[in-house]
């Protein structure tokens, strides 16, 4: 069951406050506290900043999915770009092919408790999701 | 969105209003660099209390302005920090920000110019040219 969702198409580094902002709003709609939705966007920044620069930009779809016990929000971003090569080193704090602080993914992990990759030339996608009680 | 840069003495002043894109963040940091040069400022105080995410690459391009401001022989300090940016920044990893912050911008302007004293101060007599 998914109450609300939102796609957001990104080409452009406007893109990526477009998206992070739509996250925050529907973390918000869906009662998640400001510290949670602080969380949330700059996870989403990290993850369609990475398609943004290493494929030059994909898609991110932001779902909400509310039981009467919780509520689970939901961050896919995926791409057609060359893949990561080397999932579990791009995982490691520190490591960066561009000029970041090579922080990116480890910080999303520690940002929402939990991140999926699946990744081969032409096609990558990371979901992510954070769950709250109701 | 156009960030002004303004000056208070010899410090320079610039108060960030809301999220920028990565290029306005790295037009500003070039703003920020060129004024201390030109203006002959001892430094950057950096306002975020309008930023509302502050993520790796915010992060990365805050400790470069910095850096390059030390280099250039000046000091920086950031101000302004929501509570909530600062928690996911220590969550991200502990050496995300390594530029000297303060609570806000009187704090952040006070704590320059003693930076500045400070290292001025502590300068080896050596290095101040002989009087001929």
């Amino acid at each position: 069951m998914c109450d609300r969702q939102v796609e957001k198409t990104i080409r452009l580094q406007e893109d990526i406050i477009g998206a992070r902002q739509a996250g925050r709003d529907l973390a918000r709609a869906a009662g998640f506290g400001t510290v949670d939705q602080t969380r949330i966007a700059t996870a989403i920044s990290e993850l369609v900043r990475n398609a943004l620069l290493h494929a030059g930009g994909g898609l991110c779809r932001i779902a909400v999915e509310t039981t009467e016990a919780s509520a689970t929000l939901q961050v896919t971003v995926s791409d057609d770009g060359p893949g990561i090569p080397d999932i579990a080193l791009a995982m490691q704090p520190g490591h960066s092919t561009t000029r970041g602080l090579g922080l990116g993914l480890s910080a999303v992990r520690s940002l929402m408790g939990g991140l999926s990759i699946e990744s081969r030339p032409g096609r990558t996608t990371v979901v992510t999701s954070m769950t709250r009680r109701r | 969105m156009r960030v002004p840069i303004l000056r208070l003495g010899r410090v320079l002043l610039t108060s960030i209003l809301a999220d920028l894109t990565d290029d306005q963040a790295i037009q500003l940091q070039g703003e920020i660099l060129a004024l201390v040069r030109d203006d002959r400022a001892d430094g950057a105080v950096i306002d975020i209390s309008g930023v509302e995410v502050v993520d790796s690459y915010m992060a990365r391009l805050l400790n470069e302005t910095a850096r390059m401001i030390r280099v250039m022989g000046g000091e920086a300090v950031l101000c302004g920090m929501q509570p909530f940016v600062a928690l996911t920044l220590v969550e991200m990893g502990r050496e995300c920000l390594e530029m000297r912050t303060a609570l806000d911008l009187e704090a952040g302007v006070e704590m320059l110019k003693a930076t500045i004293a400070d290292r001025d101060a502590g300068r080896p007599a050596a290095l101040v040219p002989p009087s001929a």
